[in-house]
């Protein structure tokens, strides 16, 4: 199993949302659960040591990445996607306010998202497939004129 | 309007009646059918497209979205004949997303158009700690790096009252209509200091659709077409008007992005306007289904203008007796406000009743402290009256 990281960055004033930090560098296995499952005890995943000292909501100390597949049996794996990353993001790194960065599978309306400095309406949005070394951007839209 | 929309990235068929959906479900976008090269740019046909306009789902380059974005607010002024070669005018700047964009956009087109403009940059300090102070040193950095001078003008030394000691006063409660009310009187009265003719604020389409439904909401059928006015201009207040009245939100950032511009994005820490709110969700559930929604709310409102321009000039005009600013009573709103501020009757100026209440118990008594006097500035040499543009 092999994993991907992922450099993360929130603008816009969603920052805010994320423990007022806006740069996270996120590491993910390859393959995830494709119902987006999230494991809340023995978790799949954790920030990369550089980052993970911060207020942050408690990390997992950081070590080799448990694969996230084993175990489940039958379950469904999908290569990790954008909308895996952003309910990780939601479920681990989220410190207030979830409504106001997710809305069901994908963003709230207002939010917008550029992978690699490219609209992600332009990628397949939650669909695009996160390659190692790609950045995500999520911009607030909805804050102050 | 064309509900069924092929869509031009997956060949797919959106359904016949999206509102049948939830309104931004995306589901019907197969995944399969998502995995393709990069697309090159709808108009040079040449770089790689990094954005899909909402307006117009084409999808285009940096540099092309760069063009076509200042083009059409270039567009914008030119149709509405918004200002005339030697025009002063005050960028009404709060650091925030919009009008730092537009400060960035008014000095290019004033430079690569020769409009012959004078800018400067306006902003209002309403006293809010940990928001306004903030936010002000954005526009202070602006200031350098757009050179354009700066007047920054306090609620604290107009009206004596901070946003902070309002809200300490009257509580989270009518807080914006007051800080609405001085607000619109700070900058006329700003505007008048620099000897501007006109303000030009950061209002986008989103923001006028937004305001076009909350009228139709709360059923104000006489705001409702004065909303979508481009330019507005009492009868001798200072021109005001929206150049982004017709671009999106989402371009509106994204060029913020692109361009790496310096804003300021932290909410009002007294925003309580859950209306607001719900009207903004609304409406961005509804670009999410059809962007084209933001564009067609406001030419619905812009159905409503021509019969309130028939009832525009109903109204006279007149100063008001305490502070000379322009007013439809004998007191203007913000001295009605102020007094109430001042009497310890805050929350019981908002309404007429109200106000006859206040009235009732006498006259203000003369230690009162009052708004400084208004100076009417020059007229302006050429005005378009709203009536006559589009
Ligand atoms: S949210 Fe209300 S109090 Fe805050 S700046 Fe806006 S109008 Fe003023
Ligand atoms: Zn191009
Ligand atoms: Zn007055």
């Amino acid at each position: 199993m092999s994993t991907i990281t992922v450099k993360v960055e929130f603008g816009g004033g969603l920052e805010l949302l994320f423990g007022n930090k806006r740069v996270h560098s996120i590491s993910l296995p390859s393959f995830v659960p494709a119902d987006n499952t999230i494991a809340p005890s023995s978790p799949p995943n954790s920030e990369t040591p550089l980052l993970a000292e911060s207020d942050d909501p408690p990390l997992p100390a950081n070590g080799p990445i448990p694969d996230p597949m084993k175990g489940l049996g039958e379950m469904k794996a999908k290569p990790l996607d954008v909308q895996y990353l952003m309910h990780y993001l939601r479920s681990r790194l989220l410190t207030e306010r979830p409504e106001l960065f997710m809305d069901g599978d994908t963003v709230r309306p207002g939010v917008l998202v550029l992978i690699n400095d490219t609209d992600w309406e332009l990628e397949g949005e939650g669909t695009y497939e996160i390659s190692d070394g790609d950045e995500i951007v999520f911009i607030s839209t909805l804050h102050g004129g | 309007m064309d509900e069924s929309d092929e869509d031009p990235k997956t060949g797919l068929r959106t359904p016949e009646n999206p509102s049948s959906l939830r309104l931004h479900d995306r589901s019907h976008l197969d995944h399969t059918v998502l995995v393709m090269a990069p697309m090159s740019c709808a108009l040079c046909q040449n770089a790689k497209a990094i954005l899909k306009r909402p307006k117009t789902g084409q999808q285009i380059c940096k540099e092309c979205f760069f063009f076509v974005f200042e083009t059409e607010v270039h567009n914008t002024i030119i149709q509405a004949h918004l200002f005339e070669p030697g025009d002063r005018v005050a960028i009404g700047a709060s650091g925030g997303k919009d009008s730092t964009v537009l400060a960035y956009v008014m000095k290019t087109l004033n430079e690569r158009y020769n409009y012959g403009l004078e800018l400067f940059l306006l902003s209002i300090d309403e006293g809010i700690t940990g928001y306004r102070d903030d936010s002000l040193e954005t526009v202070k950095r602006n200031q350098q790096q757009y050179n354009m001078p700066l007047k920054i003008l306090s609620y604290e030394e107009l009206y004596g009252w901070t946003m902070d000691a309002i809200v300490a006063e009257i509580g989270k409660k009518n807080n914006c209509t007051f800080c609405g009310v001085f607000r619109r009187q700070a900058l006329d009265r700003g505007a008048s200091a620099l000897e501007v003719d006109h303000i030009v604020t950061g209002h986008n389409a989103d923001d006028i659709a937004e305001t076009v439904l909350m009228n139709i909401m709360r059923g104000d059928i006489a705001r409702l077409g004065r909303c979508t006015q481009i330019c507005t201009r009492g009868e001798d207040t200072i021109k005001r008007s929206k150049p982004f009245k017709y671009a999106y939100e989402k371009e509106i950032v994204m060029y913020a992005y692109f361009k790496k511009l310096d804003y300021f994005s932290t909410e009002c820490i007294y925003s309580p306007d859950a209306y607001r709110g719900h009207a903004r969700t609304f409406l961005k559930d509804l670009e999410a289904a059809r962007p084209s929604a933001i564009i067609d709310i406001i030419h619905s409102g812009e159905a409503f203008e021509l019969r309130e321009d028939i009832k525009a000039t109903q109204k006279q005009q007149q100063t008001c007796k305490r502070c000379g600013y322009m007013s439809s009573n004998d007191l203007c709103k913000a001295c009605t406000l102020l007094e109430g501020l001042e009497r310890g009757m805050a929350g019981s100026v908002i309404t007429d009743r109200a106000r006859k209440k206040l009235d009732a118990m006498g006259p203000a008594p003369d230690n009162l402290r009052t708004i400084p006097h208004f100076q009417s500035p020059r007229p302006a040499v050429s005005i378009q009256s709203p009536s006559q543009e589009s």
